[in-house]
């Protein structure tokens, strides 16, 4: 029987999900094998060396650099407040002492003899990670980070924003065709994780900022409005530090698109359940989908998948797919049939195709290029 | 060692992109160099294969069993052959590599428009992705370069400034700025980040000083710029390439492997782009630009009177970057090239579901329209940036007699020049794949606007970087596959360059080939497309203030080559000016149907 491999996203009950975290530099790592985590517990921390300010001290002391060291009022490796003097000139006789003070606190890095520069180093920046799904450590990972392992109910979107965010499941669009509107925002969703139903609105995402929600997952967001809402026209698809006040999921894609009706059903089945977000979006090498991760209570197994990526499975007859590409852009159907040959598309490029069985009962070709995989 | 290359009569190449690995054949066949298969296989840099010469076993078998060569020893290593008559294995192996990201560099120089633009020159000529250009007076204040530094994870720096013998405070100072910075490398861990410095020579003792703190491996060249009137790429150009294999190469998966089968060292994929093409300007005396326009980046190469440059459009693609280049041109520039009624709104969306699902392909005839328009505005774009970077050095003083006060000309003009461009080079999906070449002809000549008698071509397979690395071990070889295999002829566009006033003549014209022959006048905004099989001999003679190369008004008789389009004749006039609206719309369609773009 012919065979193709797609990508898909997972939308799954229950995976054994292992969440990498890792510090952006060597640090401490704060949990030990086998600790049981809640997701907000920080599992690794680190000091990412401060900023450097370089002042240009010979232009600031009038003087020649080889002899800025010998101004400095204190050594190299001395402690240095901001607005502190840092160097002072000879002067005539004594006299017209120029005192420069130093424009940021920290350590006194170093005084160039051949540029006349000086560097102050500030304070280090704590960076902590933490284990974004309650879980048990079930590795270290040398001084760079833990995985955290659990049970949960996964689901990746397509497209997000911002960063990481947690809180309850709560539905506002108790059908997955249903728009999310403003009006079905209510301040009991404040600190929630709001599941929508088809497009969300830019009034409804500005209402769920003004209410503290922290985040929004829904099938569909018009371009316009997320332009309205970054300020910008997003050009990459790489996110994850927005900092809007508030984190985005769409499950489908951009336009009036409905949530797969799975989607919405694993999602309202967990209504009140404690999750972890993550809107965080990388399409290009290391491809990164957004996740909504819900842990299950019990610990019975489920197949393993590592957080972070998109799956990818094979086709046949029968499979569930999306056509994600115009004129069907959206629609559900299931694998009619894979031919061998190319043929000829309707733009007269030539391609490998099958054809889908619509859910409103339609028979249409499309290339192979075309579809994702629903099933999780 | 080099080998001799009158004892080379097989070639294997291949070439490790990101995602595909790409294999071609050369042989000796009937006294000439000929591609005579291609293959291709997955490339195995990630995990779980995790070894890049599996794939490029892989690709080679399948060229293996195409040819009915063996190629591919027990072991699983590339076979040579034991003597010219042995029916078995290839007498040389050569390979390019972009997988894992390419090379990513940063680079510094004391002022932006002379000494940083020479070290950014340098790094893209090799074939690097320049992540940012450091220099005193780039507008940012010490402390944001610091913080921008430390952002990057490059696999390399190049540090350049001040001319031999001149001042070395400023290129000490910069240096000063990088080494606390602690620019961290992207392959992380053990790996001592690689700083070349190719700046003042006097500097030296106070670089060398500066990066002795340690996770620094400095490496010191002559001097990229010695004096303002010169630039001396070449060892600094060398010294990248070498530290491409040593370090960067060196960490990717197998690479140790593919380094020791290779009979000449491995270069980055555009770094080869670039040497072809060099070698084909120099070959034939003419000026040539190449494009490859890829799904997050955009490559331009140009020669022009000898001079190579090269820029890589970070955000300009047709996939990935596809909503980078709609926010960057604007959708009205790019609707203006669509004849056909669309809505805005549901086209940015659709801008959007392609960046968020890049491998889609287009399925209508409208899609389709409408992705060949913002294919316009990408490569647009790209020649833009390419001709704004592709110019005369900077900074040079110029002797002007009393005359000269009425005609200044700037120091850095650009050295791109639309009517001295011979040959157009396409390659890149929406390029490469359209579905008719007359589709691939008019997106080339709306973007790049060539002025006089332009050559277009596009790259049959992409395999010019293959040959690129064969023009340094065997340059007839490459020459002879690059003419006969991978260039496909698509034809010849002659552009008068004048302001196209609406109802008015800009040439006559007439043309004689194989079989045929017409003649007529062009008027303004007309678009002409003559079957001229191979070749014809062409005769046209511009209005006043029309120039076709000989000079405004003035005839210009000769041969030109046709192709798989033909004798293209653009009567719009240069720069070219599209109006928008419905009378935008109408020129637009008649374009289309006079070139036969899409004929059902």
């Amino acid at each position: 029987m012919a065979k193709a491999y797609t990508p898909g996203l997972t939308v799954s009950s229950r995976v054994r999900y292992r969440a990498r975290r890792l510090l952006p530099l060597t640090g401490r790592i704060t949990v030990k094998l086998g600790d049981r985590v809640k997701a907000t517990d920080v599992v690794a921390q680190t000091d990412l060396e401060g900023d450097i300010t370089p002042m240009k001290m010979s232009n600031l002391l009038s003087c020649a650099p080889r002899d800025v060291p010998g101004l400095l009022l204190k050594p190299v490796g001395s402690a240095i407040a901001m607005d502190e003097a840092i160097a002072q000139s000879k002067g005539i006789f004594g006299m017209m002492k120029v005192t420069v003070k130093a424009t940021a606190s920290g350590t006194i890095e170093s005084a160039s003899d051949s540029t006349g520069m000086v560097m102050i180093r500030g304070a280090a920046q704590p960076v902590q990670v933490r284990a974004f799904t309650s879980g048990r450590v079930v590795e270290v990972l040398g001084s760079e980070g833990a995985v955290v392992e659990n049970d949960v109910a996964l689901v990746q979107g397509i497209f997000g924003i911002g960063g990481e965010a947690y809180g309850p499941i709560a539905i506002a669009c108790a059908r997955p065709e249903e728009r999310l509107e403003a009006s079905s925002i209510r301040s009991e969703h404040a600190g929630c994780i709001l599941v929508g139903g088809a497009r969300m609105t830019i009034d409804a995402i500005r209402r769920a900022i003004e209410l503290g929600v922290a985040a929004i997952v829904s099938g569909g967001i018009d371009d316009a409005d997320l332009k309205a809402l970054l300020g910008h026209d997003l050009g990459v698809a790489i996110t994850g530090s927005e900092k809007v006040g508030i984190t985005l999921v769409v499950t489908e894609g951009f336009g009036d698109i409905t949530m797969a009706a799975r989607t919405h059903a694993l999602l309202a089945s967990h209504a009140g359940h404690a999750a972890s977000v993550n809107g965080a979006t990388q399409i290009r090498a290391g491809v990164m989908r957004p996740e909504i991760v819900i842990p299950l209570a019990d610990e019975a197994s489920g197949d393993a998948h590592v957080g972070g990526g998109a799956t990818a499975g094979e086709l046949t007859i029968g499979t569930p797919v999306r056509v994600i590409r115009d004129p069907w852009f959206g629609a559900l159907g299931t694998v009619a049939a894979l031919p061998e040959p190319p043929a000829v598309l309707g733009s007269g490029s030539k391609a490998r195709v099958l054809e889908v069985a619509l859910a409103d009962g339609q028979r249409v070709t499309v290339p192979r290029a075309n579809v994702e995989l629903i099933a999780g | 060692m080099q080998k001799d290359p009158s004892r080379i009569k097989v070639v294997v190449a291949t070439d490790c992109g990101s995602t595909t690995t790409k294999a071609i054949l050369i042989e000796f066949v009937d006294g000439v160099y000929r591609q005579t298969h291609r293959a291709e296989a997955p490339t195995t840099v990630e995990a779980p294969f995790a070894d890049v010469t599996l794939g490029v076993a892989n690709a080679v078998t399948e060229l293996q069993e195409l040819s009915g060569r063996r190629l591919v020893d027990d072991d699983g290593t590339i076979l040579r052959r034991a003597s010219l008559d042995a029916a078995d294995g290839c007498d040389m192996y050569i390979s390019t590599s972009s997988a894992g990201g390419g090379l990513q560099m940063m680079v510094a120089g004391v002022v932006k428009e002379m000494t940083a633009e020479s070290a950014k020159r340098a790094a893209l000529g090799a074939g690097a992705i320049v992540m940012d250009t450091i220099a005193s007076n780039d507008r940012r204040r010490p402390h944001e370069q610091v913080q921008r530094i430390r952002e990057l994870r490059p696999d390399m720096v190049l540090i350049s400034g001040g001319t031999d013998g001149g001042d070395t405070k400023k290129v000490t100072e910069l240096a000063e700025l990088i080494a606390p910075a602690k620019p961290r490398p992207r392959f992380g861990g053990e790996y001592s980040l690689p700083i070349i410095f190719a700046g003042n020579r006097d500097a030296r003792p106070a670089i060398e000083r500066t990066f002795s703190t340690g996770g620094f491996d400095l490496k010191v060249v002559d001097n990229l710029r010695p004096t303002l009137e010169r630039e001396h790429l070449g060892p600094a150009r060398e010294t990248i390439h070498d530290v491409f294999l040593e370090h960067v190469m060196a960490h990717a998966p197998g690479y140790d492997r593919l380094i020791a089968w290779a009979d000449a060292p491995i270069m980055p994929t555009p770094g080869a782009v670039g040497d072809i093409l060099q070698a084909i300007a120099k070959g034939r005396g003419i000026n040539v630009v190449g494009v490859d326009i890829g799904g997050a980046t955009t490559d331009v190469f140009s020669v022009f009177d000898g001079s190579f440059n090269r820029t890589v459009s970070a955000n300009l693609g047709m996939s990935y970057s596809i909503s980078n280049v709609c926010a960057e041109a604007g959708m009205e520039s790019v609707l203006r090239w669509v004849h056909l009624d669309m809505d805005e709104r549901e086209l940015r969306n659709r801008v959007k579901n392609k960046m968020i699902r890049p491998t889609t392909i287009p399925q209508t005839h409208e899609a389709l329209v409408f992705e060949q328009a913002v294919s316009r505005e990408a490569l647009r774009l790209a020649y833009v940036q390419h001709k704004a970077f592709a110019t005369e050095l900077k900074g040079v003083q110029q002797q002007r007699t009393v005359g000269d006060a009425f005609s200044q000309e700037e120091s850095g003009r650009s050295l791109v020049s639309g009517m001295k461009l011979d040959l157009l080079v396409a390659s890149g999906g929406v390029l490469s794949h359209a579905p008719r070449m007359e589709q691939t002809a008019s997106m080339l000549i709306d973007a790049f606007e060539p002025e006089g008698f332009t050559e277009l071509a596009k790259d049959s397979i992409f395999m010019m970087p293959h040959l690129g690395v064969l023009a340094t071990v065997h340059e007839r070889a490459a020459m002879e596959v690059f003419e006969r295999d991978c260039l496909v002829m698509l034809g010849t566009c002659i552009a008068p360059a004048g302001t196209a006033v609406a109802g008015k003549p800009v040439m006559r014209w007439s043309a004689r080939w194989e079989g045929g022959s017409a003649e007529g006048t062009l008027m303004a905004q007309e678009m002409r497309l003559l079957r001229i099989g191979e070749r014809a001999q062409v005769e046209v003679t511009p209005e006043r203030g029309f120039d076709v190369g000989g000079g405004p008004g003035v005839a210009v008789k000769r041969e030109v080559r046709g192709g798989s389009v033909g004798l293209i004749l653009d009567g719009r006039g240069r720069s070219l000016s599209v109006p928008g609206g419905a009378e935008g719309r109408r020129l637009v369609a008649a374009w289309a149907k006079a070139l036969e773009l899409y004929p059902d």
